[in-house]
């Protein structure tokens, strides 16, 4: 977060606010204003109906001109992305930096509480101005030369506008016809929803309860439910892997019983769980609602071979799960959103993961860990010590970067050749079990039709 | 409490010595049965968040994170080394003696250059018992803004 593009980027308008690109809708295929190549021309390992039904070419992740792409339609354009907690600015004046993609944001609370997300360059000459990942300000100040932002993103000031009045005669200042109103930062569109907050530099895209979708809202919901958060702090970790492997790593609950051994080991990941899972319309999104199983001794139940049924944990307390009322029968939700962010309930530890591409190889993934205002203490500590299990060194998740960062090194190396993903068909749908790699098949589905030349 | 500077340095030594061979069972007997292992962003603790990267509140715990790293955690393997500098005594009292100590991790990866993996200090709270001196509290407050994909090893 701290690196700043330094190369010419082209996708900052030198002159003026970026212009994001208009609503989302039915495109003419044959637009000329769409210089984009065919998929199949760009990649020519893709064949017809591969991503569909479950064959990835490794390209698609190393591929530089794809992923310029995926930035500009998946991270720019037509989505929304995740910024924050409400948690993290709670108060008037308070501010968050961040990233959509890669483009630095910065998310503040007005002095009437409204949130509001701007971009972090400067009208100016292009300053990433704001330093600070976090603070209070009443206003935003470039250092360079004090140009001043409100926090909604106008521009207030600018010094020597007027010129400098020196013996009775004015020199310099701006041009007589210069309007602080047509010089402000990039205002995003701004949608909270039960304290988290999400943002689009499209002014066109869809209501963000349209976006996700009722399906899949309903599991937002569950979790976002309005009750006031309290922040518990974050991780940061830099995946060298493309970052569609962390969406994919959450939309196929089978992998736990197989990479996550301490997961079975301690009985928690059993054969009898019982699993759903569940899509958006388009099948970006997704869905997993688990719920321990609890027929019969775990040994019994488990048809792994790691778990040991005499393994016991020194200190009980890792997994000290108390059932909360607010999660109705499951035990555990993953809701992946598509692009940027995945949203954890498992048992007692709460938390979003919120996805930073750094280049078709690399992505920073940051954990925000949150509790509910209304915690007790005791249920404070169980979330923090749960939080062992989760994170870059968390008992099951610090195998996930592992694994993806491994699945990298081959693509770069190989890149003609191309997953199987065909676990549970050849399709993509809703399932009742997790023997099933569907939701992988559906945001694949869905990224072709966006990615296609004349697409939205 | 009356502790020789000297034996302070032995202390750390072998700490370093021992997480750096991955020797765990020595490395959980340097801490005494209630103790408190930290491993935190400093952003969090420059804030007062409480959330640590990893966080053991007893010997129990440790010894299940030593089971974690040698049986079910999945990870590439890799060296580390530990670079301790020399603690700065802040407080002794008539239990224990407080002390603050820069590190710094070079990971090295089987067919791959050393790369610096986390960098911090450590803030001890260190008491004598019959078997030598031992940690009551360590936290590892790491400066290093991004974990480099994983951490396995104590550091
Ligand atoms: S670049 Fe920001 S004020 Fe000049
Ligand atoms: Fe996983």
């Amino acid at each position: 977060m701290t690196a700043e593009r330094t190369d010419h980027d082209p996708r900052i308008d030198p002159v003026g606010p970026v212009g994001p690109v208009g609503p989302v809708g039915p495109v003419d295929p044959t637009d000329p204003a769409d210089p984009a190549e065919p998929l199949q021309a760009r990649l020519p390992s893709l064949r017809p109906g591969d991503l569909e039904r479950g064959r990835i070419p490794f390209e698609l992740y190393t591929d530089e001109e794809i992923y310029r792409r995926e930035l500009e339609r998946l991270f720019y354009r037509g989505h929304w992305c995740y910024v924050g907690l409400e948690a993290e600015v709670p108060e008037p004046g308070d501010f968050k930096r961040t990233q959509i993609g890669e483009r630095s944001v910065i998310l503040t609370r007005d002095r009437d509480r409204t949130l509001h997300v701007v971009e972090n360059v400067c009208a100016h000459r292009g300053v990433a101005f704001c330093r600070e990942r976090h603070g209070n300000r009443r206003t935003l100040v470039c250092p360079y030369h004090q140009w001043t932002y409100s926090l909604a993103g106008d521009l207030q000031g600018v010094p020597f506008r007027k010129g400098l009045r020196r013996g009775g005669e004015v020199q310099g200042g701006m041009p007589a016809d210069f309007r602080l109103e047509d010089h402000g930062l990039t205002k995003l569109a701004v949608a909270t929803r039960g304290g988290a907050v999400f943002a689009s530099f499209d002014p066109g895209v869809e209501p963000f309860e349209q976006y996700v979708g009722p399906t899949v809202l309903r599991y937002f919901d569950r979790l976002f439910d309005g009750r006031p958060l309290r922040l518990l702090g974050y991780n940061r970790q830099r995946i060298p892997g493309n970052w569609k492997l962390m969406q994919e790593n959450i939309k196929y609950p089978y992998h736990p019983g197989l990479l996550h051994t301490w997961f079975v080991t301690f009985g928690l990941w059993r054969a009898d769980n019982s699993a759903r899972l569940v899509m958006d319309a388009h099948h970006r999104h997704a869905a997993m609602i688990s719920t321990r199983g609890n027929a019969g001794t775990a040994s019994e139940a488990s048809q792994v071979a790691s778990f040991k049924p005499a393994m016991t944990l020194h200190d009980p307390r890792f997994l000290d799960i108390v059932h909360e009322p607010w999660w109705g029968e499951p035990t555990a939700v993953m809701i992946t959103l598509f692009p940027s962010v995945i949203l954890q309930q498992q048992v007692n530890s709460v938390s979003t993961r919120q996805i930073l591409p750094a280049g078709p190889g690399v992505f920073d993934f940051v954990w925000t860990h949150f509790a509910f205002a209304d915690d007790d203490d005791a249920m404070i500590q169980r979330r923090l010590r749960q939080a062992n299990l989760f994170g870059p060194a968390g008992f099951v998740s610090a195998d996930d970067g592992e694994v993806i960062e491994l699945s990298q090194r081959s693509f770069a190396a190989v890149p003609d050749r191309r997953t199987v993903v065909e676990l549970g068909g050849r399709d993509a749908g809703d399932a009742v079990h997790m023997i099933t790699e569907a939701l992988i098949r559906g945001m694949y589905g869905y990224w072709r039709k966006v990615m296609e030349p004349g697409e939205p | 409490m009356d502790i020789d500077y000297a034996e302070l340095l032995q202390l750390q030594a072998t700490y370093a010595a021992v997480v750096d061979a991955g020797d765990w069972d020595a490395w959980c007997e340097l801490f005494i049965d209630d103790c408190c292992y930290r491993l935190q962003p400093r952003e969090n603790h420059d804030r007062g968040l409480p959330l640590a990267t990893l966080s053991f509140e007893s010997k129990g715990m440790l010894r299940d994170r030593a089971y974690g790293i040698r049986e079910t955690l999945f990870h590439d393997p890799y060296y580390q080394r530990h670079i301790i500098g020399p603690p700065l005594v802040r407080a002794r009292d008539a239990g224990r003696i407080r002390t603050e100590t820069n590190y710094a991790v070079f990971r090295t990866k089987l067919s791959e250059p050393t790369t610096v993996f986390n960098v911090g200090r450590y803030l001890d709270d260190i008491v004598r018992t019959p078997d030598g001196l031992r940690f009551a509290t360590r936290l590892a407050i790491y400066d290093s803004e991004l974990i480099p994909t994983s951490i396995i090893y104590p550091i």
